[in-house]
């Protein structure tokens, strides 16, 4: 491995400050109310001119104090706190806790939940990164009539979530061991039309969106991140493929069942922001290849394993990091047991803070209204961010 | 990358944290990293190392082509209070002749269990979760732990070999205290400049804004009483109404 | 003003009605395309037609708060799809999600520097009352504490079928209000200025004040047998 890059390169500002030909720095505070930081995160952003030559991130706005609250409950009773965390992804999260949970106390799954849990996190990385489409294109200045096309498809996932779990957004499905209910075949079928046509509006998006020149423009050559910085800062998911690092949780860890599925890893060439918006879109429809496999093949028996304990649930003393691919990236959850009935420490290891880490090496040498793209590309969620 | 077999740890064939041991303490001889076992059904085990040698042993971590450990995952705080244990100690002890058995009898002896309490000073725990992007294996667990809760809480930060590490430093430094030396920018993350706390910590108490809850239980309960204090006399203890 | 927006409703305004015709009579008036209205009646009607709420998200239902304002849900069908980012232009503050400690003194500036006449909606459980956070250490249970609320819509999060529910409440709130009289919006009182909300600081453990006082006490129990 090449040595550790530069930790942060703000060496232009001190020589900015000391060239007597150059003007005063600016400071620009953005957020924690700002219509383009996705909810109240703030950067500080030192300006030369027009151009980003330091920038710090403010955290702690949605602080929530989501670990010391997993610590004082029991593990069932986090559960519901999971959904709140990145509030686009419930159902992936619900799963990286129950994956971790399982792998504290041993326990099993069955297989039908396996598949059930696939496909629901399939759906949730369409939801997500069509999201993620709609909220980036906004970011551009296009304001509103992606988002509007986005958001369509976002209410047909939810009404299968809805359907599904009883509630839109915080699911609360998946329980140590399995998951909470059974779907239904009227569901199934409804799933099934939802992956046959939802192609067809990735085909409609694309069409309006990837080859726009304004896009193009805005996005290419914009904030790109270096594959070894990638990797020595921690990014993952999306962000880490479109610098063209090949490492997807699902094929490297192979958890649940997804061994048995064929897909392919989008890669990015650059590592700017257009690569990082194309990995996503190009993600989308491996996932819909996965969804039509786990639909078609979705084994019977029970979603849920009959010995899995859930009331009274005591895992013996130890400890487990668990982790799965989600839509932002490796989201993992770390669990001391002392053996009593509340976890002794409840860790929750959030993709998109750290992915942040890399938001000041990729705007540096940016105008601010690229930031505003740049941070758009990193897909945050304030909920995951600050916790 | 070839699909590997799924493994319940999600570990990929990697050397045991046996073999890595031997292999840190033959090439950081002196240092004394121990094993510590995990006994839950995850066994993902972890190396506990030295502040000393901190630094050096993750650069080896991240440089070895073997291992090529070039990311670190997850960065958190434990904190273990000071705490007493009560061990149960046998000893034989010889028992005294009751007062009314004839002289010259052999004393008698038996085992006697006592409980014997001691106090275990508590201390700030650093964990990080260390994995390979380029060859897919993982988790190597570090764990680093400070001197005790107080003052002695400086560890080396390893932003320096990961940058990773950078914020969950900063998080640990803010909702555990510990001091980072040899972090770029070591300052709170999530709570706000001016707080001095530090959360996460197990003896942390919070402010005192209790509120009316309808049903009080437990916690909330004992909070509740110290609130709304029982009318002076003659009254029995009720929760409040 | 939104061009489908309902006819005023005919529902009794608390002023004194116009004297010699009764609100049947003027319903039916109405039914037969004769507008018999008030300035009061009138004035309202538009403002609460046109509610510009601030492009203010904090959590999970601001997420809910921008379904809302998409194709599905419209909220543009009450006349306030006009989500402005600066709170200066905003006559609504949307209070959509968990408070933080951190973040209450710039949600009071925010509300500080919107002008009258102004409302506040507390949506979700967070925003009314800290919601499953409220045992959190970096939680403010409530917005209630420093700022006026005037509608709370409960949920974690509200569908946006109950935003609208709470947009269409506070519509009938605006027209019923009178504009003249110790009820009026602040800037139709003379001399009347609605003041500022505190604006807490930072404290060592906690905010300072925790609190504000003047609008927010802790309940008052007394424990019996």
């Amino acid at each position: 491995m090449n040595p550790a890059p530069p930790l942060s390169p703000a060496g232009a500002s001190v020589r900015a400050v000391q060239d007597p030909f150059h003007g005063d720095l600016l400071e620009v505070s953005m957020g924690p109310h700002h219509p383009s930081t996705h909810g109240v995160f703030r950067m500080i952003a030192t300006l030369d001119g027009e151009r980003i030559v330091r920038l710090k991130p403010v955290f702690g706005y949605l602080h929530r104090n989501h670990e010391k609250l997993g610590e004082n409950t029991s593990y069932l009773a986090s559960m519901p706190y999971t959904d709140r965390l990145d509030y686009l992804n419930s159902m992936t999260n619900n799963w990286a806790y129950a994956l971790a949970v399982e792998k504290l106390a041993g326990q099993a799954v069955p297989e039908r939940a396996e598949y059930v849990r696939i496909i629901l996190a399939e759906l949730t990385r369409l939801l997500n990164h069509t999201c993620l489409a709609g909220f980036l294109l906004q970011d551009t200045g296009c304001s509103g009539t992606p988002l509007m096309y986005a958001f369509r498809e976002r209410e047909a996932i939810l009404d299968l979530f809805e359907a599904l779990s009883g509630s839109r957004m915080m699911c609360n499905f998946q329980r140590f061991g399995g998951c909470r209910l059974d779907p239904s075949p009227d569901w199934l079928a409804a799933a099934a039309r939802l992956v046959e046509r939802y192609g067809a509006f990735l085909d409609e998006y694309e069409e309006l969106i990837t080859v726009n020149e304004i896009l193009l423009a805005r996005t290419q050559g914009v904030g790109v991140l270096p594959a070894a910085l990638a990797v020595n800062a921690g990014v993952t998911g999306p962000m880490l493929r479109a610098s063209g690092v090949n490492h997807d949780l699902r094929r490297v860890d192979g958890y649940g069942l997804y061994p048995r599925f064929p897909f392919r890893i989008p890669l990015g060439a650059h590592g700017d922001t257009y690569d990082r918006y194309m990995v996503r879109m190009l993600e989308m429809r491996e996932s819909l290849g996965i969804l039509r496999a786990a639909l078609r093949d979705l084994p019977g028996g029970p979603v849920f394993d009959p010995k899995a304990k859930l009331r009274g649930f005591r895992p013996k003393p130890g400890e487990a990091y668990g982790r799965i691919e989600g839509p932002k990236g490796e989201i993992g959850f770390y669990l001391v047991s002392d053996g009593g009935p509340n976890p002794y420490r409840y860790r929750v290891r959030p993709p998109s803070l750290i992915n942040l880490t890399v938001l000041e090496d990729l705007c540096l040498g940016h105008t601010v209204a690229d930031a505003v793209i740049i941070l758009g590309s990193i897909d945050i969620v304030l909920g995951e961010v600050d916790r | 990358m070839a699909a590997a077999p799924a493994d319940p740890n999600g570990v990929t064939a990697m050397e045991t944290i046996e073999q890595l041991h031997a292999r840190i303490a033959a090439r950081f001889p002196g240092v004394g990293a121990t094993v510590v076992l995990n006994p839950g059904p995850a066994a993902q085990h972890s190396l506990l190392i030295p502040a000393a040698g901190a630094r050096a042993i993750a650069e080896f971590l991240r440089d070895d082509p073997e291992l090529q450990l070039d990311t670190c995952s997850n960065v958190t705080g434990i904190d273990w209070p000071d705490r007493e244990v009560t061990e149960t100690v046998r000893r034989t002890v010889t028992e005294p002749p009751p007062a009314d058995t004839p002289a010259g009898t052999v004393p008698g002896t038996r085992v006697v269990e006592e409980k014997v309490r001691r106090a275990m000073p508590g201390h700030l725990e650093v964990v990080y979760h260390l994995y390979s992007v380029a060859q897919g294996h993982g988790p190597v667990i570090l764990r680093l732990r400070t001197e005790d809760r107080g003052e002695r809480v400086t560890l080396p930060s390893l932003t320096p070999v990961w940058r990773a590490c950078e914020f969950q430093e900063r998080e640990v430094y803010d909702l555990f205290g510990v001091v980072f030396s040899g972090h770029p920018d070591l300052r709170r993350l999530l709570m706000w400049d001016e707080f001095r706390d530090h959360p996460m910590r197990k003896d942390y108490v919070e402010p005192d804004d209790y509120e009316w809850e309808p049903t009080p239980h437990d916690r909330v309960l004992t909070r509740a009483q110290r609130h709304y204090p029982a009318p002076p006399a003659g009254s029995g203890d009720s929760a409040t109404r | 003003m939104n061009p489908a927006a309902p006819i005023p409703d005919p529902t009794p305004s608390p002023a004194a009605p116009v004297p010699g015709i009764s609100d049947a009579e003027r319903a039916e008036l109405r039914r037969q395309g004769i507008l018999l209205t008030s300035i009061e009646e009138l004035y309202n009607w538009g403002r609460s037609n046109s509610v510009w709420p601030l492009q203010f998200g904090l959590a999970c239902c601001a997420i809910e708060m921008i379904a809302a304002s998409m194709a599905r849900f419209d909220i543009a069908r009450f006349g306030s799809e006009v989500f402005r980012p600066s709170p200066r232009q905003a006559d609504l503050l949307i209070v959509s999600g968990t408070v933080t400690k951190k973040m209450a003194p710039q949600v009071v500036r925010l509300w500080n520097q919107m002008p009258e006449p102004k409302y506040c909606i507390a949506m979700g459980a967070c925003a009314i009352s800290g919601g499953p956070f409220k045992q959190g250490y970096n939680v403010l249970k409530g917005i209630d504490r420093f700022l006026p609320v005037d509608l709370y819509i409960p949920g974690c999060p509200p569908r946006p079928e109950a935003l609208l529910h709470g947009l269409m409440e506070l519509q009938a709130k605006i027209r019923a209000q009178p504009l003249t009289g110790p009820a009026a919006p602040p800037h139709l009182r003379p001399g009347a200025d609605g003041g500022e909300c505190v604006i807490p600081d930072f404290g060592p453990h906690d905010l300072q004040p925790p609190h504000d006082p003047a609008r927010w006490q802790p309940p008052r129990l007394i424990r019996t047998e």
